[in-house]
């Protein structure tokens, strides 16, 4: 990111400046995104799948500010904290999922430079660090005092740690492949690629993990907790879950991690599977413009995979417990060892 | 041979795909209005010269929501040398639509046509009390009160 901006501004940058610019930027694109994956597919998509138009009236313009003047209503309205509660960490739980959210972007490169950290466990920390909202959805459950939210903790502490490992089987496959662990790296590989020796597009490498990509898609719908393996808030059954006894801006850091974690893993498939901010680099695009251009593509990448996401989100209904629990131990988990096995095949055979 | 078939969980994709693709049904309701049937029960409308204050809408009506009063006038007799007509005049006809539960008796009831449905739905109010509409008021929705449809293909004509 800094060179780009010396590129750009021929300014000289110190360290404390860096860390400044990087912590906004990071602090920014969490709620960003939450708003944009909200108003593009919650309050669109999902409402022209359902034969209607949603907002319209809010903004001027197809109700772009709805989200908005919601966020600005929870701010509003009252804290209430139930009177049972374990008042600490009841404050404290949504704060943890919505810092699971932040830790992930750490990572994920959007241009050649433009990164917080390259790390070079990038792939390891990103699900790593995404795991830590079951904390915080335990926490919050636990200290509601609610029997449907410690119901709907429970829940969701089953569910996410069920997903975790096929969500985890589903990117060895790309790290065998890629050699690498680091994010950019990975982008490297696939930009730089060639399918039988034919380099026109690079080397996505959702044409090889196609069965990894399909997992970690199933994964991350579920580690979102969203429709059909929304158990954890089933709204029928246990009235929101965790979130029940949560108002004004603690319910908003909920809705915020919920939708920038969806961000976040798609951010993170558009990278593994679909080649990240680069474009081919037999294009013979030049460095300097994709500082400018990576963005651009990572994000239209991203939308893609969102897509993909939310559809089936709006589409299926909700699964039974036991449904969720088999899906993942006696489907995903084999599938996702027989993937890594085939990788690790094609990978010593050519 | 029967067609293999999707199975229903990539079939049910298409759907939400396909009805994504097609244009709401959606009327932006204060920006455009849809043209209510002209059968439908929006608002009762009185033609005040055919009511006679005979009461029977009053007294039918389940909720006691029309307020009816009335007095006598002599009227000049029609003949030479006859005795002086009696007439009722109506003086007060109110429907408090805070009330009406829109069953339509009192429309079905009057024997002498002053009440008709009218398809307006229009005429909410800030305040409660309002909804008690006068005479003049229910007169005026006898504007919007649509022609009777033409009579069904050998329905009897009433001579």
């Amino acid at each position: 990111m800094i060179p780009a901006v010396h590129s750009l501004l021929a300014l000289e940058i110190g360290w404390g400046t860096t860390l400044a610019i990087k912590t906004v930027m990071i602090l920014m694109i969490v709620p960003l995104t939450a708003l944009v994956l909200g108003y593009v597919f919650l309050l669109k998509m999902m409402s022209h799948m359902q034969s209607r138009l949603g907002p319209m009236d809010p903004g001027g313009f197809h109700g772009w500010f709805q989200l908005v003047g919601d966020g600005i209503k929870f701010i509003q309205k009252e804290d209430i904290i139930p009177g049972e509660a374990d008042r600490r960490v009841f404050a404290i739980a949504p704060a943890i999922v919505v810092i699971s959210t932040f830790l992930v972007f750490l990572v994920i490169p959007a241009g050649p430079d433009i990164v917080v950290k390259d790390l070079n466990v990038g792939v390891f920390y990103a699900l790593a660090v995404s795991s830590l909202s079951v904390i915080g959805v335990l926490m919050a459950g636990w200290a509601s005092a609610n029997k449907f939210a410690l119901l709907g903790a429970l829940r969701a502490a089953a569910q996410l740690i069920a997903y975790e490992l096929p969500l985890l089987l589903a990117v060895v496959g790309v790290v065998i492949q890629c050699g690498t662990m680091n994010l950019q790296g990975i982008v490297a590989f696939q930009s730089t690629g060639a399918i039988f020796g034919w380099s026109g597009i690079g080397f996505p490498l959702i044409f090889t993990q196609f069965i990894g990509f399909a997992l970690f898609l199933i994964a991350s719908q579920a580690e979102l907790t969203q429709t059909p393996f929304d158990m954890p808030v089933a709204e029928s059954e246990l009235v929101a879950g965790y979130m029940v006894e949560y108002t004004g801006f603690r319910f908003l850091f909920f809705f915020i991690g919920e939708f920038g974690t969806a961000f976040a893993f798609s951010a993170i498939a558009a990278t593994l599977y679909l080649g990240g901010w680069a474009l081919p680099a037999s294009w013979g695009i030049s460095l300097g413009v994709m500082r400018f251009l990576g963005p651009l593509v990572l994000f239209a990448k991203i939308m893609a995979v969102s897509f993909l996401m939310f559809w089936v989100r709006f589409t299926y209904p909700r699964l039974r417990e036991d449904q969720l629990q088999a899906l993942a131990w006696k489907f995903l988990i084999p599938i996702g060892l027989i993937n890594i096995l085939l990788t690790g095949v094609f990978k010593v055979a050519f | 041979m029967r067609k293999p078939k999707l199975p229903g969980v990539i079939g049910g994709l298409g759907i939400t795909f396909k009805t994504m693709l097609k244009p709401a049904v959606t009327v932006q309701y204060p920006h455009e209005r849809e043209d209510p049937p002209t059968r439908a029960r929006g608002v009762i409308a009185l033609k005040e010269e055919n009511c006679t204050v005979c009461m029977l809408c009053g007294r039918s009506c389940p909720d006691w929501c029309i307020y009816i009063e009335g007095h006598k006038e002599k009227r000049p007799p029609r003949r030479e040398g006859g005795r002086d007509r009696t007439v009722s005049v109506l003086d007060r006809f109110d429907i408090d639509y805070a009330l009406c539960m829109y069953c339509g008796i009192c429309v079905e009831v009057c024997p002498f046509d002053a009440l008709f449905w009218s398809p307006d739905y229009e005429y909410s109010e800030s305040n409660i009390a309002k909804l008690l509409h006068d005479k003049r008021k229910l007169g005026e929705w006898m504007e919007t009160v649509p022609e009777p449809e033409p009579l069904e293909i050998g329905a009897e004509v009433k001579k």
